[in-house]
């Protein structure tokens, strides 16, 4: 018996997938099952975590509902990955309120942080909020860099801090043996997993969601997604590098490095968003997490609302909406970053762990 | 019928040489495929491919299609090289001289040679219909080279061929129960059809592929055979392999094959369902212990012959055992040297207590175990090869792999004949043409699959051989049906 109901259900489908091992091409779940005949709580928030929600396995599963054997596997871990996340969240008092309310506590807190930074502005001298501003310098009108960099810096070094607190959790209860380290080629080769959503792939024939048909896109909007938040954050670090070393302040042109990376960033955050969000809408019933919807809206929402406010403000930055979307922005910024080791956005340490994790059992079985 | 007709008049735009016509209270099609497995969808993508308009008639409903084949995972087919997933050749002779030696040679030589030939093509045709092959799965190293696995197994495979059907413009009606075959003179004429909420129809069509599998989910008629031990066996697949196909054609002057009470049948877990538990309620690990009936008595040689070989005998043999139960014995020390098994092996810490878990007599139980313990002479244990661990002075013996189960604590699978398909059928020739029980050939009605297994599968079995069955004589039916109605 496990710590949750949710775990002993993964177990009996462990038990049962590995006493038939159809699946074992398909993905690194059923691989890594086969290297076990018992499963610990553990070992089965490594196979959750492990599990890319391709839906291969249940479309080909012959146990699948109806059958009184009841497989699935997808929504099963699916389940039990989002209460990884809460049993691994540091400080264990803040685990459920994501989970619970993803949405609504990111939204309340971007829009928290825009009234914040608009009432700051507006204490100080009421014609900066709505005046035009052009030129270096431009956006630290509304509040002075240092400021910002110190309230941005520390949302976001909490966040590291929560979620390197949670992965030691999550690698002590996976790793074996306890405590072991992982090699550089393990974490090469999780790198490269990652990077190109191997295992979302249903062993080369594709993924499903809505039917029982490989037609599922989740995997380009992901990587739009994905890479858009990598190009953003470039564009953020760029600028950061721009501003201290070589004392240019923003805003900067179309051109320079920072405004391109972050407006491609911006387009990916924006049409990655969109894709993943109406697949989901249109995902399976039978194989939705539905309790983890809010928790996975909320950081959809949150990374579309970054990149929408970043791109408007690209564009309307010499008008008097400047203000007004700066704040927004920041605000979208400062909630993604604090509801980071409680929310969605946890998914891809916790799965990145895993990977390494598989590329090391299968490093040392070799 | 209002839908059939709407799909009939789809199907006419898609269909190109196909006469294809809906005409009010029946329509027409160029074949008529019964059954939804592998041999069935290989048909109807082969007779579609060839021009012709083709309708399916799955049984059962959409979740349970395909029958057996929901539940394997591979098929062996000749190939005179090595493959990015087969690790040898396999030739033609060599799967030849295998046939012939587990069917011991109850095969029809000139059918069986015609299969295996054609198998090697079948390779890469199943491929051009959307199936993907992988290495062997875990646990089966011993057919890498011969038998190519499915990714993500039966299901998968079906899966695919129906998208391909489908989109080829292959017409599928699931839940269609076909109630009477109408024949003249060896012709095929129509179909009767019940549907749930559709109701009755009639389907005409200018050939017939029956590829409605065996009826191994048809108690009653199985105890025609076998008296009332049959109520005490377990079918592994679905409930819908009635067999009501099959007997249509042989009471409608179809020529029969095969022997009636030959099946493929496995020993496996009697917690079982008593439909469609697959291959996970099998058990491997008949080579480690020893095995005994209800009445505590060992009954064959467990250590025969390497394993896979011997698999598919122990159904047969559970089956001739009172009550059709027996136990396998073994000890903690083996416990890790087999696949994990779906339900966890009874336990005692003793070979009493053991017994007593199971309902078998204590003091015969102990007595077996003792005297098969006495028996085991030294040697050097190797499950791959045919070791040296063998009893003496028991009957019967156990000739390798025998060890003295002596580790509490003591273990114990109870298993039951396991029924995966019955080898009774139609008899065809090369073109999958049935025989009328005069010998003559039927005009139009065509047979492949489980149905017709029995021609080239007298008894015995070997891993995949059902498959290959299925797409070859499939994959000809239909190429064969398809030309008889351009005709």
């Amino acid at each position: 018996m496990h710590g949750t109901r949710i775990l002993d259900e993964a177990d009996r489908l462990m038990t049962v997938c590995n006493s038939c091992r159809y699946c074992e091409g398909l993905c690194a779940v059923f691989p890594a099952m086969e290297m076990r005949r018992a499963f610990s709580d553990g070992d089965l928030n490594y196979l959750a975590n492990l599990c890319h929600g391709c839906g291969a396995c249940y479309v080909d599963c012959q146990f699948s509902p109806p059958h009184e054997f009841n497989v699935n596997v997808p929504k099963t871990l699916a389940v039990a990955r989002a209460e990884s996340y809460a049993a691994y969240a540091w400080p264990q008092a803040l685990s459920g309120a994501f989970a619970r309310n993803g949405l609504v506590i990111s939204m309340i807190a971007a829009l928290s942080m825009a009234a914040f930074i608009l009432g700051f502005a507006a204490l100080k001298d009421r014609s900066v909020l709505f005046g035009v501003h052009t030129g270096p310098g431009a956006f630290y009108k509304l509040m002075p860099h240092n400021t910002m960099a110190a309230l941005f810096s520390a949302a976001f070094l909490y966040a590291i801090l929560a979620l390197v607190m949670s992965v030691r959790a999550f690698w002590r209860d996976i790793g074996a043996p306890i405590g072991g380290r992982a090699d550089g080629g393990s974490i090469f080769q999780a790198i490269r997993d990652a990077g190109e959503l191997r295992y979302l792939h249903g062993g080369g024939v594709g993924c499903y969601n809505e039917d029982d048909k490989p037609t599922d896109r989740r995997k380009f909007y992901h990587h739009l997604t994905f890479y858009g938040f990598l190009l953003c954050f470039a564009a953020t670090s760029v600028a950061t590098l721009y501003h201290y070393l070589l004392g240019r302040e923003a805003p900067y042109p179309w051109w320079d490095l920072p405004v391109v990376l972050g407006t491609l960033g911006g387009i990916g955050l924006i049409v990655g968003p969109i894709g993943l969000f109406t697949a989901k809408m249109r995902r399976d019933p039978a194989l939705l997490d539905e309790h983890s919807y809010g928790m996975d809206v909320g950081f959809i929402a949150m990374l579309f609302l970054t990149g929408l406010t970043g791109m408007l403000l690209l564009v309307l930055r010499e008008t008097a909406a400047m203000g007004p979307l700066l704040a927004l922005h920041l605000g979208a910024v400062f909630a993604l970053f604090i509801s980071m080791p409680y929310g969605k956005f946890v998914h891809g340490i916790y799965r990145f762990t895993a990977l390494v994790r598989y590329a090391q059992e299968r490093r040392t079985a070799a | 019928m209002v839908e059939l007709v709407e799909h009939a008049a789809d199907g006419q735009k898609v269909s190109n040489l196909g006469r294809h016509r809906a005409d009010g209270m029946s329509s027409k099609y160029d074949v008529l495929v019964i059954g939804g497995g592998n041999a069935a969808l290989c048909a109807a993508i082969s007779a579609r491919r060839g021009g012709a308009s083709v309708l399916v008639l799955e049984g059962a409903p959409k979740f349970y299609r395909g029958g057996n084949t929901r539940h394997t995972r591979n098929m062996r087919c000749a190939h005179d090289a090595a493959t990015e997933i087969l690790t040898g050749p396999y030739t033609e002779e060599e799967f030849w001289e295998d046939l012939l030696r587990v069917t011991g040679g109850q095969t029809d030589e000139v059918l069986a040679r015609h299969m295996i030939r054609e198998s090697k093509d079948i390779l890469n045709w199943i491929v051009e219909q959307g199936v993907r092959w992988q290495p062997s799965l875990g646990g089966t190293l011993s057919l890498g080279r011969t038998n190519s696995f499915f990714l993500g197994g039966g299901r998968a495979m079906l899966n695919a061929l129906y998208l391909t059907a489908e989109r080829l413009g292959v017409e599928v009606e699931y839940d269609a129960e076909v109630t009477d075959l109408v024949i003249e003179d060896g012709m095929f004429l129509a179909a009767r059809l019940k549907r749930p909420i559709k109701g009755e129809s009639e389907i005409r069509a200018t050939s017939l592929v029956a590829a409605a599998g065996g009826f191994e989910a048809n108690i009653e008629w199985l105890k025609q055979y076998w008296g009332e031990a049959a109520d005490n066996f377990l079918i592994r697949g679905t409930p819908y392999n009635r067999g009501s196909i099959l007997k249509m054609l042989l009471d409608k002057g179809v020529q029969e094959v095969g022997d009636p009470t030959q099946c493929h049948a496995v020993a496996i877990d009697a917690r079982a369902p008593k439909f469609d538990g697959g291959i996970i309620a099998r058990h491997d690990s008949v080579v480690f212990g020893i095995v005994v009936n209800k009445h505590a008595q060992r009954f064959y040689d467990e250590g025969e012959d390497i394993w896979p070989k011997r698999y598919a005998i122990w159904g047969r043999l559970v089956a001739a055992q009172p009550d059709q139960i027996a136990y396998i014995i073994f000890d903690s020390t083996v416990v890790t040297s087999f696949m994990p098994t779906l339900f966890p092996p009874i336990a005692g810490q003793t070979i009493a207590e053991l017994a007593g878990k199971l309902e078998l007599d204590r003091v015969a139980l102990e007595k077996t175990v003792t005297e098969f313990n006495a028996a085991v002479r030294p040697g050097t244990f190797d499950h791959t090869i045919l070791d040296d661990c063998v009893t003496e002075g028991i009957t019967p013996p156990k000739t390798h792999w025998a060890r003295r189960i002596e580790t509490p604590p003591y273990l114990a699978y109870p298993v039951r004949p396991g029924i995966t398909f019955t080898y009774l059928g139609t008899r065809v020739n090369k073109e999958a043409r049935m025989l009328m029980k005069d010998g003559k050939p039927s005009g139009n009605m065509f047979a492949a699959g489980e149905i017709m297994a029995g021609n080239v599968l007298g008894k015995g079995y070997a891993a995949g051989m059902g498959m290959t069955i299925g797409s070859v004589f499939g994959r000809i039916a239909g190429r064969e049906a398809a030309k008889h109605a351009r005709n």
